[in-house]
C-alpha cells in the first residue's frame, strides 16, 4: 500500500523528463538572451564614450558634416545620409526585378525551370560579399568608367554592387511569400474565368504583400549591414554626395578602413563605435519596420 | 546496434581526447610569440618566422594584421609580445612611447604612381605637395596633357599617409578632399584603371600595372632611398614592452641580422637596414651616418 | 483592351525582364567560372599559400573555412535547436517570450562588421583567446543563430499538431514528444536549415578578419592532437578562411599572381557551397522519402 501511495504520490520518470527538457531549453533561450543583452550593453557603452569621455556633442556628431579624426572633427552625417541613400535605391531598384523574377519563377514558368533556376537562386544568395565587391572592382567599376567618365567609383557603383547583392535574398523571399498563398486561392479566381494576370495583379500580389514588403526590407537591411563589398567600390571619400557619379563613403566602409589604423581609448577610435551603434540602432529600426508590416499584412488578410 | 555503434564512436574519441590532452601535458610547453599589425609588414614577417621556425621547432610564432594602431595599442595593453607599425610609436595617438620599446627591421619606399597612360615621368617634390593639397588640379599645370588630376589618397592614420606627408606636406597644409583608399592593393588597381589617377604606396606593391614616378628627376632606387636623394620612405617598425622576453629578443635579432636583412628583406623590395647611410628620428630629421 | 489582351502583355514584360535578369545573373556565375577555372588545378587545392612568389595554393585556407564551418555548427546548432524547441513547444504567449523575439530580431539586425569587432573585444581580448578557430565560430555562431533559430522553428512549426496530441494522449511528457516525435519529423527541415545557413557563413569574411585572424600559423596535418598548437585540429590557433583569403590577396597581396589565386578561390567557393545546397537538397528528399514509408 505505502509502495503504491509513494509511486501515485511522486513524480514520475516522465515528469522528470520534462523538467529536464524544459530546464536543457530554457537555458538555451537563455544564453541567446545574454549574448544579445551583453552586446547591446557593450556597444552602447563603447559608443557614447565620445560624447561621455570626449566631450563631444551627440548633436555635432549626427549633423556635423565633416569627418576629420586628426582633427578632432566628427561629423557623421554625410555617411549617414550616403548609407541610407545607397540602400534605398539598391532596394528600390532591386525590388521590382526580384518581384517580377519571382512570379515569373513561380506562376508562370513550368515546373521543372522552377527546378533547375531554385538552386541557382539560392546559391547566389551564398556568394560572398567579397566576390561582389570584388566583381564590382573588375567588371562594374570600368564599365562605370565608360559610360559616365571619372574615377567609376562612387555611390553609382554601390548601388550596382548591393543590388547585384540583395537581388537573389529578395527573390528567394519573394518566392516564398507567393507560394504561401493557397492554392484555392488561385483556383477559385481561375473558376471565376479570370486571366492569370487578373488572378496575379488582383489576388495573389495583394495576399503576398506582406511577405513581399518583408523580402524588401530585408534585403535591405542585409545592404545596409555590408562593409567589405562597399568599401571597395564606394571611394571612400567623406562628404555629402551631390551625384551618383560621385565618391562617397558609408558607416560600414569608414568602419572598417579607420578600426586598423587608431588605437583604443582614443576618441578616433571611439568615435567608430558611435558609428557602429548608429549602425546598430539604424538596423533595429529597420527590424522593427518589418513587424509593423507583417502585422499590418496580418489585418488586412 | 545503431546504439552500439554510436556508443563507441563517442568511446573513442573520449579516449582519443584524454589521451591527447595527457600526452601534450608532458611534453615541453613550445614558447609563443605573438606579433598583430600593420599589414604591410605582415608578408615579410610570415616569411621569417616561417624560416625562424624551421631552425627553432621549439618557438611557435602567430602574426597578424590588423593594421598598425592596432599593433601598437595591442602590445601597450599587454596582449600581444609584439606589435608592428609602419609609424614611429610616439606618432601614433594615445600611445606612451615611452613604454615601448621600438626596433627598426626594414625600410619601405613610397612611391607616387600614376595611371599607366599618362605622359608625365617626374614631378619636384614641390609640385606633389601642391598636388595633394589641391592646389594643382590639372596634369597641364605640370606639362602634362589637358587632363583632371584624380588624387586618391590613402585612409586617415595609415602608415603610409603619415610617412608621405610629413616628408612632402609643410606645416599647416590640409590634404585635398579626395577619395580614401586603405590598402596598396586596391590602391595600385584604381590607378591602373583610372585615367589621370595619382597616389602613393609602398615600393614592394609597385608593378607594371601602374607607372611610378621620379622625384626632382631621381628614381625610386635602392642606392638613392639609402641616400636620402629619394626622401619618401619610412622605417618598419616592431615595438615590444621594455623587457621583452627572450624568445622575442632572439627573434627580432634574427629578423635585423645581415642574412636576413640581405637576402629576404631585399628580395621583397624593401631595404636592408643596414645598407642605410642615413637616419630619420621621429620629427623627420635627417641625420647622416658616418 | 481586352483582359486577354493585357494579359499577354502583363506575360511578355514580365518574362521579358526575367530572361534579362536571368542573362545578368547567369553573365555574373559565368564570368567567374571563366575568370577562375583556369587556375584551378590539383596543385592550387593541395599546396600552401606563398607570401611573395607565385604558385601558391589555397589548401590550408580550405581547409580552414571547412573546419571553422564546423566547429560552429557544433557550438550554434543545438544552441539553436533548443532555442527553438524552447520557442515553437513551450514558450508561453506573453511579455517575456515577445522580448526574446525582439532579442532574436536585434541579433539578425547585426551588421556582421559590428560582430567583428565585438568579438575582437570580447572574445580575443578580453577573454584571451587570441585570435583562434574558436573566437571565428563563436562571431559565426552570433551571426548563424537568428537565421538558423528561426528555420528550425518553422520546421518544427511544421509537423501536424495531431501527431503532438497523440502521443500527449498517450501519457508521454511534452519533452518525449518533442524528442521522439516532433524531431524526427521536422529533421528534414532541420536539415536542410543548417546546411543553408552554412552556406551562408562559409563565405563571410568581415566578422572573421578580426576574430579568427589574417594568416595561418604553421600547421602539421598528421599531428591528430587536439591539444598540440601545430595540430590541423587545435582550435585555438589563427586561421585565414577562404573567403578571408581572398579579401587579403586582393587588398595587401605580394604576390604577383594575386588575381589568379583570388579567381580561383572564389570558383572553389562557390562550388563548396553548390555543394553544400545539393547535400541539403539530396539529404531532405531522401529523409522525407523515408517518412513517407514510415507512415
Amino acid at each position: 500500500m505505502k509502495k503504491w501511495s509513494k509511486q501515485l504520490t511522486s513524480p514520475s520518470a516522465e515528469s522528470y523528463q520534462e523538467v529536464t527538457g524544459k530546464i536543457i531549453s530554457f537555458l538555451s533561450i537563455t544564453i541567446i538572451a545574454t549574448l544579445v543583452i551583453t552586446i547591446i550593453v557593450f556597444l552602447t557603452y563603447q559608443g557614447i564614450a565620445l560624447f561621455t569621455q570626449d566631450h563631444v556633442k551627440l548633436i555635432d556628431f549626427l549633423t556635423g558634416q565633416i569627418w576629420k579624426p586628426g582633427q578632432n572633427l566628427f561629423g557623421a552625417l554625410p555617411m549617414i545620409v550616403t548609407s541610407l541613400l545607397v540602400t534605398l535605391l539598391a532596394g528600390i531598384i532591386a525590388l521590382p526585378l526580384a518581384l517580377v523574377v519571382a512570379i515569373a519563377m513561380s506562376l508562370i514558368l513550368p515546373q521543372q525551370v522552377y527546378k533547375i533556376c531554385q538552386p541557382i537562386v539560392e546559391l547566389l544568395v551564398g556568394i560572398p560579399s567579397v566576390v561582389y565587391g570584388y566583381v564590382g572592382l573588375t567588371v562594374v567599376i570600368p564599365f562605370l568608367q565608360k559610360m559616365f567618365g571619372g574615377t567609376g567609383f562612387g555611390i553609382l557603383a554601390a548601388i550596382v554592387v548591393l543590388f547585384l547583392m540583395v537581388l537573389p535574398t529578395m527573390t528567394s523571399m519573394t518566392i516564398d511569400s507567393l507560394n504561401a498563398v493557397p492554392k484555392s486561392y488561385r483556383m477559385a479566381s481561375a473558376g471565376l474565368g479570370a486571366t492569370r494576370w487578373q488572378t496575379i495583379s488582383r489576388i495573389i500580389l495583394p495576399s503576398a504583400k506582406g511577405g513581399i514588403l518583408t523580402a524588401m526590407i530585408f534585403g535591405m537591411a542585409r545592404a545596409f549591414g555590408e562593409a567589405l563589398a562597399v568599401q571597395m567600390v564606394i571611394g571612400n571619400t567623406t562628404v555629402i554626395p551631390h551625384g551618383l557619379t560621385e565618391p562617397a563613403s558609408t558607416l560600414t566602409s569608414v568602419l572598417t578602413t579607420g578600426i586598423g589604423n587608431t588605437v583604443m581609448g582614443t576618441p578616433a577610435n571611439n568615435a567608430l563605435w558611435s558609428l557602429a551603434l548608429i549602425l546598430l540602432v539604424l538596423s533595429l529600426a529597420f527590424n522593427l519596420l518589418i513587424h509593423l508590416v507583417n502585422r499590418k499584412g496580418a489585418h488586412h488578410s | 546496434m545503431k546504439k552500439w555503434l554510436s556508443a563507441g564512436a563517442a568511446f573513442i574519441i573520449v579516449t582519443f581526447i584524454i589521451v591527447g590532452w595527457a600526452t601534450n601535458r608532458h611534453q615541453t610547453k613550445p614558447q609563443k610569440i605573438s606579433i598583430v599589425g600593420s599589414t604591410a609588414l605582415q608578408p615579410l614577417t610570415e616569411a621569417v618566422a616561417h624560416q625562424y621556425q624551421q631552425k627553432h621547432p621549439g618557438i611557435h610564432i602567430t602574426i597578424q594584421g590588423g593594421g598598425s594602431g592596432t599593433g601598437l595599442s595591442q602590445v601597450q595593453a599587454g596582449a600581444v609580445d609584439v606589435g608592428n607599425s609602419d609609424v614611429f610609436a610616439s606618432q601614433q595617438n594615445g600611445i606612451n612611447a615611452k613604454k615601448l620599446r621600438g626596433h627598426v627591421v626594414a625600410v619601405a619606399g613610397i612611391v607616387p604612381i600614376v595611371n599607366p597612360n599618362l605622359p608625365v615621368d617626374n614631378l619636384s617634390l614641390e609640385q606633389l605637395r601642391q598636388i595633394f593639397t589641391g592646389k594643382i588640379t590639372n596634369w597641364q599645370q605640370v606639362g602634362g596633357p589637358n587632363e583632371k588630376i584624380t588624387v586618391i589618397n590613402r585612409a586617415h592614420g595609415s602608415g603610409t599617409r603619415v610617412a608621405f606627408e610629413q616628408t612632402v606636406f609643410k606645416k599647416n597644409d590640409e590634404e585635398v578632399t579626395s577619395q580614401e583608399q586603405d590598402s596598396n592593393g586596391t590602391v595600385k588597381e584604381i590607378v591602373a584603371n583610372t585615367p589621370g589617377a595619382i597616389s602613393y604606396i609602398t615600393r614592394s606593391y609597385v608593378n607594371q600595372r601602374v607607372k611610378s614616378l621620379q622625384l626632382n628627376h631621381f628614381k625610386a632606387t635602392k642606392a638613392n632611398i639609402t641616400t636620402n636623394r629619394w626622401p619618401l620612405w619610412s622605417y618598419e617598425h616592431m615595438y615590444t614592452k621594455l623587457n621583452p622576453n627572450s624568445a622575442t629578443t632572439q627573434f627580432i635579432r634574427y629578423m635585423q641580422s645581415p642574412a636576413i636583412q640581405q637576402h629576404l628583406v631585399n628580395s621583397t623590395n624593401y631595404i636592408s637596414i643596414h645598407d642605410m647611410k642615413v637616419k630619420k628620428t621621429a620629427n623627420n630629421q635627417i641625420i647622416e651616418e658616418k | 483592351m481586352s483582359p486577354i489582351k493585357i494579359d499577354r502583355i502583363a506575360t511578355i514584360i514580365i518574362l521579358g525582364f526575367s530572361a534579362l535578369i536571368g542573362v545578368l545573373i547567369l553573365s555574373l556565375l559565368g564570368y567567374l567560372l571563366i575568370t577562375g577555372l583556369p587556375n584551378i588545378s590539383w596543385h592550387f587545392i593541395t599546396s600552401q599559400a606563398e607570401s611573395f612568389s607565385r604558385g601558391g595554393g589555397i589548401r590550408d585556407q580550405l581547409f580552414n573555412s571547412v573546419y571553422l564551418l564546423f566547429l560552429t555548427m557544433l557550438v550554434s546548432v543545438p544552441l539553436a535547436l533548443c532555442a527553438a524547441i524552447y520557442l515553437s513547444e513551450y514558450a508561453p504567449q506573453n511579455l517575456f517570450t515577445n522580448l526574446i523575439r525582439l532579442a532574436m530580431e536585434v541579433l539578425s539586425s547585426l551588421p556582421s562588421v559590428v560582430v567583428g569587432l565585438f568579438g575582437y573585444l570580447v572574445f580575443v581580448i578580453q577573454w584571451g583567446l587570441d585570435f583562434s578557430l574558436l573566437a571565428g565560430a563563436m562571431a559565426l555562431t552570433i551571426l548563424n543563430l537568428p537565421l538558423l533559430t528561426r528555420s528550425c522553428e518553422n520546421a518544427l512549426q511544421q509537423v501536424p499538431s495531431l501527431q503532438r496530441q497523440a502521443g500527449l494522449g498517450l501519457g508521454m511528457s511534452q519533452w518525449r514528444v518533442t524528442t521522439k516525435i516532433v524531431l524526427p519529423a521536422a529533421l528534414s527541415g532541420i536539415m536542410t536549415g543548417t546546411i543553408l545557413s552554412a552556406g551562408r557563413i562559409f563565405g563571410e569574411a568581415a566578422a572573421l578578419i578580426y576574430t579568427s585572424g589574417q594568416s595561418s600559423s604553421v600547421i602539421s596535418y598528421s599531428n591528430w592532437n587536439p591539444f598540440s598548437p601545430t595540430s590541423f585540429l587545435h582550435p585555438l590557433r589563427p586561421a585565414e578562411t577562404l573567403a578571408v583569403h581572398i579579401w587579403k590577396v586582393n587588398n595587401e597581396g605580394l604576390v604577383p599572381d594575386a588575381r589568379a589565386i583570388s579567381n580561383g578561390a572564389v570558383v572553389i567557393l562557390l562550388l563548396t557551397i553548390l555543394f553544400f545546397n545539393l547535400l541539403a537538397r539530396f539529404i531532405a528528399h531522401r529523409l522525407s522519402r523515408r517518412q513517407g514509408l514510415i507512415k
